[in-house]
């Protein structure tokens, strides 16, 4: 038995892979879904102006369209770089 | 108040088709007045399916144009007359089907019928937006298979944003999985997605698990929906789905393998 338990856990059954991939990429694809198309191009130009001052990568830089009720809530979080301090800002 | 129901998918090829056979055919055996759409213009298949590819005269596209009028067009089920077929057209003008023709077809088929089902074609693109546009219920069609997962969340996040209901911010349109080609003993043995995967990661209502079956390809070789071959799994579980649908509550049927003797084993496939 010792040796048909190693066999069976060395490989992992495909169905597992297959429901993990599966879950990462419509949980992404959710995300890119569903919010005004202007989107990408606001949070380009929110990095560049916030480029002017600190320096930070595209990936710092996050905006999102969130529905709670009737309203439509915009939330824009940049991360800004740890030295000298770490401050996240938050706006609407 | 009749209901317009779309059977869509996203992908190709997993089994849109029989399913709009095989389900409006049930809701007409439940003593329904429905109608089938085959949306598919351009590629029209469902008649084929459904055995009466040799009494189609008019078309839905010949209806819209105002060249034949719904009645001309509507063909009747020779084997249930709560059934009527109304096919694609065969023109390869992919927009020759108008939100406005659409809408006028539906409302007065709306008159006559309880249940409207609209046969989508695979993909994303104008036909498959028209066959959405208008349903109040929507059966996704999926098979525990990696692409046809992705395409029915990319189809469920459409009816959530292209649709007329939600345009106009009615009420959604009423959601519900179909998972077809199910292998009950490759889920098991872990080399597909399991029923309980699938939903997880859609999160939509099950109506209905519909198992990889010899029934479905012998059934439309002879232009039968598989809901009347009343013996075999496909049918039988088609039919679940229908009552289902109709707001019964059944167990699911078909998750688990079925056991086999020994000869079976031998000379089942």
């Amino acid at each position: 038995m010792g040796m048909l338990d190693y066999f069976m856990a060395s490989r992992k059954k495909s169905a597992s892979v297959a429901k993990e991939r599966l879950q990462i990429l419509v949980a992404h694809e959710r995300s890119q879904r569903g919010g005004p198309s202007y989107l990408p191009m606001l949070q380009k130009e929110i990095l560049e102006v916030i480029r002017k001052y600190v320096a930070i990568d595209p990936e710092d830089v996050s905006v999102s369209v969130d529905h709670e009720g009737q309203c439509e809530i915009l939330a824009l979080n940049v991360v800004l770089p740890d030295p000298p301090d770490r401050r996240q800002l938050h706006g609407v | 108040m009749a209901k317009v129901i779309v059977i869509t998918s996203g992908k190709g090829g997993v089994g849109k088709t029989t399913t709009s056979a095989a389900f409006s055919m049930g809701l007409a055996l439940q003593g329904h007045k429905t109608a089938v759409i085959d949306f598919d213009v351009g590629l029209r298949n469902l008649d084929l399916v459904m055995g009466c590819e040799r009494r189609v005269v008019y078309d839905v596209v010949n209806v819209i144009h105002g060249e034949a009028n719904l009645n001309q067009a509507l063909i009747r089920d020779k084997r249930n007359s709560n059934l009527s077929i109304l096919p694609a057209s065969q023109t390869r003008d992919k927009h020759a089907l108008t939100p406005e023709g659409v809408e006028v077809v539906l409302s007065q088929l709306r008159e006559e019928f309880d249940y409207i089902v609209c046969d989508s074609p695979a993909g994303i693109e104008h036909g498959a937006l028209m066959a959405m546009y208008f349903a109040d219920e929507a059966l996704v069609v999926t098979n525990p298979e990696v692409s046809s997962v992705r395409d029915s969340d990319r189809i469920l996040g459409i009816l959530a944003s292209k649709s007329r209901r939600a345009e106009q911010r009615l009420e959604p349109i009423r959601e519900h999985l179909l998972i077809t080609r199910y292998s009950p003993r490759r889920a098991k043995a872990g080399e597909m997605l399991s029923v309980e995967d699938v939903q997880e990661i859609l999160s939509v209502p099950l109506l209905g698990v519909v198992p990889e079956s010899q029934a479905v390809l012998q059934a439309s070789n002879t232009g039968v929906p598989v809901i009347l071959e009343e013996k075999s799994d496909a049918g039988q579980a088609y039919a679940d789905a229908v009552s289902r649908f109709l707001g019964e509550e059944l167990p699911h049927r078909f998750l688990e393998p079925e056991r086999r003797g020994l000869l079976g084993r031998i000379f089942g496939g």
